[in-house]
């Protein structure tokens, strides 16, 4: 009763707010968000509080990851130099009132791209620039192989993140049981994991090997299991609404997979300027005027390559055979090597 | 008041003339076969956990190593991650090069409340001078931009000092809006009582959780496109008005108990509602509530605390993060216990001090 | 009224501020009379009052609609879905504690109402706990033996002065890091204690049960009517019977009898080490355990601190009387000091109650699926943040609601037997 009041009473209100307010909605939200930077002199970028490998904070309190690199080369984009970059630490709960509110520019965070993030939370997604899905870290002790033995396991996972829909569908499709044990605080959940509270701690794939490697006190106790079971393709949010925004976000993720198709590291970036090909000039802005169309500098895809290096110079730098979290490449490498990344051309 | 019900019934004490040892032991400790029994078993039990925590927590503890593996040989505590993580405990993730600065902050946070503790500088106008100094001065050392200091943004502090500062932003802010609502509850304005009365029951049925989320997840969205207010900021506002609600019901208890000859013989004086007010009855009423204002600010201290829920490094989650370290991360206890006797020593301390007063107010009056 | 002169308005506003402050309510009734009609004037008390409130409607008009256009304007420029239809969506996740039944197919709605019941459940259990713990240690504080009083003091004094939340955390780390189910601790042979919580064993369900519950009811009906007679008939004829003992005895033997005339069945679920945990028997988790401990050692220094001052507050001469009448020391306790205590209780432990309630909401902290816990994921999952937070909002203020209803009742009760 009470719930069909409210109901009720919140669609009037809203639906006469709408009416109320169309008259001078034409607001020109256009172009709004890199004006504000510009402002600011400064890109806000919401990122995981800590999850190694992808964002965290140095010892010496420096943020370092691949999706750091991700906000860093947006930055050297805008302003030619990629320490012009703030991070502000987002829990997964304070993630989305984060960036639709402003307090963040644009969300890297870990986000998974869906239908419902895509629409009714206000968000536009860049393409995925990393997929992976859900995984699950047990004990070796406990001698778990595959998902089936997880039957009546207590489950660790951080609360509203895909991961515990995921959980939910694909046991309920093995007629499996569980106990989900949901903990916002991610230092807790990981700690809790670790003191034997759960059976398994269940989080996107990639993000295992760092709990592994940096909460447990022996990484070799645990192992991940075998197989990824859901789609989690992470991508960069930001705000609904304004396209150029948009646009400039979605463009420095394709340009840094054009770059590394076509051969531009963070390496030979300046060698490549005098590059006898007119479609690599172009994207490094010696030609052209790329740059301009998307309210950029020229140089804006050499900046963010000069700054932070090619898709595969940041996913080296993180994941990369001599890194102390290697993730072989899997479906994160170029369509030409018969991965998913697929810059589209920049013509 | 329930501050009232604390204190004894009146004659309830009768004055005692000879109080030798032997008369304490009897009177107080083996009054009776069944006090005798009692006191047995509280001795024994006191007296083995007492050992157990000076072997535990002093002698068989290590204080000071940079490697866990002192500690694992040590049976007692292993103080050492304290000491070891102290930075992070202190000051969270405040720059390294940069830690005179919080710390001199709290050194100056300390002054000004040693001040303000002190009877003798009791004065409205010069507390309030006081207070607006220290807090443009903290937040000059803290947040730099001036003076050569460079910017450190508020992510960034964390540990005890931002607790300091989000305590003294509680006081500071809140007790000007309690006192405020507090008369707006008394108000003869029926819209001002009604807006008082609504949003203190309001805010005092809810849990401080939500009045968090409110401040960090929904304000924002109440507020015009591209404009921000800083997270911490509005995480202070939020608790200060959670205070706020609290205390203007102590303080409606102290206007209560201003007798009403004051407010007949202040008008008779010829003066205005707010003259009156400032000059005659909040000193009053102030000085009748204040040990139930001290518990509430005591409490305000501790609700600090809550932020972790939201991801701030307050001393607590600090702590909780420097337990990451999983090669620390055995010596949990150890750490909260710390934390523990941090805010026991000061919500400690405050209360004796309140309690101090209300009996020198006392000796004053009779 | 009208005849009063402009001069001497002013004054009477100034009495009527202070004749509020000593006796609320009643002026402000004067206030209501319709303002005498006069020509406008500053100085006439009705006039100045239309203003000041008229100024302060304003002022909320204006606030409110700007606080409401801003966020209809970011909501709709951003496309965010809003209104409360949410409710009635599959949920697609799971949630470990359901005291009704719930499954990932149920609504958002339905986790709601699984999350308020996890809360009421954690409430009251820590508010009986609280309560047992505090009225101990609150008689203890106010013991003449001195050493009984110092160690209650010191529990009360450590304990109220750290955060609830460090309570609660550092309670949750001590259960996790309790042994893991296959080195569970043996509790005297019954139940074992580990990682995964409290596991003991339960009363395998039985035909019985059902009829000790039946004769539970029908023998508590007969001993309240045998209370009231004998009662009634100590009053009358002067000799005093207890009548309380003849009374429990009738519920107990209405309860067991059923229970024996079956051949008294006796089964219990004994917990086995099975799989990842135990099967059989019941499972207190560990962040319930946490949570229902950290709130209880908190709050019930506090109940102490209450308590301690009720006792306290009972003048000495009714302890001395009883005694020279011959009580004793436990009947002195439980008969005269107790029952004139309560009076003085009653009030602000209602509101330790109101805050425990509160305070369970720190299960979001340590993953006890309470109802900011499940409100946390449903936010999450849907974006809805001020739809979510009003409705917790909402039901925290209806559950402050129904705690100081039903204390003021109870307080009621207890004054009036008082006469």
């Amino acid at each position: 009763m009470f719930g069909m009041g409210l109901l009720k009473h919140g669609k009037v209100l809203l639906v006469s707010a709408a009416i109320a307010l169309s008259a001078g909605s034409a607001i020109a939200e256009q172009g709004a968000t890199l004006k504000t930077v510009k402002e600011r002199g400064m890109l806000l970028c919401g990122a995981h509080p800590g999850r190694y490998g992808f964002a965290a904070p140095d010892a010496k309190g420096r943020w370092v990851g691949f999706e750091v690199d991700l906000c860093r080369a947006i930055a050297a984009a805008i302003f030619g130099d990629g320490e012009k970059v703030k991070f502000v630490a987002l829990s997964s709960q304070q993630r989305f009132p984060a960036i639709q509110s402003g307090e963040v520019d644009v969300l890297p965070r870990n986000t998974t791209a869906t239908l419902t993030r895509d629409t009714a939370l206000g968000l536009n997604f860049s393409p995925p620039v990393f997929y992976t899905g859900l995984g699950f870290l047990v004990r070796k002790d406990a001698g778990v192989k595959s998902i089936e033995e997880l039957n009546g396991a207590v489950i660790c996972m951080a609360p509203g993140s895909t991961t515990e829909q995921s959980v939910a569908r694909i046991f309920a499709q093995r007629n499996l049981k569980y106990t989900p044990i949901v903990i916002e605080n991610n230092k807790e959940l990981a700690s809790a994991y670790v003191a034997g509270r759960c059976d398994a701690l269940a989080k996107d794939r990639d993000a295992l090997p760092g709990v592994r490697v940096y909460d447990a006190p022996n990484p070799d106790d645990h192992v991940i299991l075998d197989g990824t079971y859901s789609k989690e393709p992470l991508a960069l949010a930001v705000r609904h609404g304004d396209d150029q925004w948009y646009d400039i976000v979605k463009w420095v993720m394709y340009g840094l997979m054009e770059a590394e198709e076509n051969g531009i590291s963070q390496a030979n970036a300046d060698a490549m300027l005098k590059s006898g090909d007119p479609y690599v000039r172009d994207m490094l802005g010696v030609t052209g005027d790329f740059g301009a169309k998307l309210g950029l500098d020229n140089k804006w895809l050499y900046s963010a390559v000069k700054s932070v290096g090619s898709y595969k110079d940041i996913y080296e730098r993180h994941f990369g055979a001599g890194t102390a979290l290697p993730l072989p490449r899997g479906v994160n490498k170029p369509w030409t090597d018969g991965g998913l990344l697929y810059g589209l051309p920049i013509k | 008041m329930a501050d009232a019900q604390i204190l004894p019934a009146p004659g309830r004490r009768q004055p005692r003339v000879s109080r030798t040892a032997a008369w304490w032991l009897k009177d107080r400790i083996f009054s009776s076969p069944f006090h005798v029994a009692l006191s047995i078993v509280v001795l024994v039990g006191a007296a083995f956990i007492g050992q157990f925590l000076l072997r535990w927590g002093l002698l068989d503890a290590v204080f000071v190593a940079s490697d866990p593996a002192a500690c694992q040989a040590a049976k007692g505590a292993c103080w050492a991650v304290v000491y070891e993580k102290h930075r992070t405990i202190l000051f969270g993730l405040y720059p390294h090069s940069e830690h005179w600065r919080p710390t001199l902050a709290v050194c100056l946070y300390l002054v000004s409340l040693t001040i303000t503790l002190m009877p003798r500088f009791w004065n409205l106008r010069g507390l309030a001078l006081l207070w607006a100094c220290t807090v443009t001065a903290i937040g000059v050392l803290m947040y730099g931009g001036l003076f050569g200091l460079p910017e450190v943004a508020t992510s960034e502090w964390g540990g005890l000092a931002l607790t300091m500062i989000m305590f003294t932003g509680t006081v500071v802010m809140g007790f000007p809006v309690a006192v405020l609502l507090a008369l707006g509850r008394r108000s003869t304005l029926t819209l001002v009582r009604s807006v008082c009365v609504t949003i203190i029951e309001t805010l005092r049925g809810v849990p401080l959780i939500t009045i968090l989320f409110v401040a960090v997840n929904v304000l924002p969205l109440f507020l015009p496109a591209g404009s921000s207010v800083d997270k911490l900021l509005r995480v202070t506002i939020g608790i200060a008005i959670f205070f706020a609600c609290y205390q203007a019901e102590t303080i409606r208890g102290g206007l209560q108990a201003v007798p009403r000859g004051q407010y007949e013989a202040a008008q008779a004086l010829g003066l205005g509602y707010w003259q009156m007010t400032r000059v005659i009855i909040l000193p009053q009423a102030l000085k009748i509530a204040f040990p139930a204002i001290v518990n509430h600010i005591i409490a305000a201290l501790k609700n600090t605390s809550f932020v972790m829920i939201i991801g701030l490094f307050d001393i607590l989650n600090a702590t909780t993060s420097v337990m990451q370290d999983p090669v620390w991360r055995k010596y949990y206890v150890e750490a909260y216990v710390f934390v523990g006797l941090v805010y026991f020593v000061f919500g400690f301390a405050l209360s004796l001090y309140a309690r101090a007063m209300e009996a020198q107010m006392k000796k004053g009056h009779h | 009224m009208t005849m009063m002169s402009e001069a001497r308005a002013g004054t009477a506003d100034l009495r009527a501020h202070a004749t509020t402050a000593t006796a609320p309510g009643a002026p402000a009734s004067q206030r209501r009379r319709p303002p005498p009609r006069r020509s406008w004037n500053w100085n006439d008390p009705g006039v100045r009052t239309f203003t000041y409130q008229l100024a302060l409607a304003a002022v909320l008009a204006f606030v409110g609609w700007y606080l409401y256009d801003n966020v209809a304007t970011n909501l709709r420029r951003q496309n965010i879905a809003t209104g409360f239809s949410f409710l009635g969506e599959a949920a697609k996740f799971n949630i470990s504690e359901t005291p009704v039944s719930f499954t990932a197919a149920d609504s958002y709605g339905r986790a709601l109402l699984i999350g308020l019941l996890n809360t009421i459940h954690v409430s009251l259990v820590g508010i009986v706990c609280a309560t047992l713990v505090g009225v101990v240690m609150g008689i203890a504080r106010a013991s003449r033996n001195l050493l009984v009083s110092k160690l209650a003091g010191c529990y009360v004094e450590f304990a109220r002065n750290v955060p609830v939340i460090l309570h609660v955390v550092l309670w949750s780390s001590i259960i996790r890091n309790l042994p893991a189910p296959r080195q569970a601790l043996d509790v005297l042979g019954i139940g074992f204690i580990s990682n995964r919580g409290l596991t003991l064993p339960v009363l395998v369900p039985d035909p019985a049960h059902g009829a000790m519950g039946l004769g539970f009811l029908v023998g508590a009906v007969a001993a309240v009517i045998l209370y009231k007679l004998i009662k009634r008939h100590g009053e009358r004829t002067g000799r005093y019977v207890a009548p309380l003992p003849p009374a429990l005895a009738l519920v107990v033997a209405a309860t067991f009898l059923p229970w024996l005339l079956s051949g008294a069945p006796v089964a219990f679920d004994m917990p086995k080490l099975r799989g990842f945990g135990f099967s059989g028997g019941m499972t207190v988790p560990p962040e319930f355990f946490a949570l229902v401990v950290g709130l209880t050692v908190y709050t019930g220094a506090f109940i102490a601190e209450i308590v301690r001052a009720g006792i306290e507050s009972v003048p000495k001469g009714q302890s001395e009387a009883a005694r020279a009448l011959g009580l004793k020391p436990s009947s002195i306790m439980s008969r005269i000091v107790l029952p004139q205590a309560l009076r003085v209780i009653i009030p602000p432990m209602s509101s330790q109650f109101l805050s425990l309630t509160k305070n369970s909401s720190l299960g979001v902290i340590i993953g006890y699926p309470e109802l900011v816990n499940i409100g946390n994921t449903i936010m999450n999952q849907t974006g809805q943040v001020v739809e979510m937070v009003t409705i917790m909002m909402i039901i925290y203020l209806g559950l402050s609601l129904t705690t100081s209803i039903s204390m003021n009742l109870y307080n009621n009760a207890v004054a009036l037997k008082e006469r």
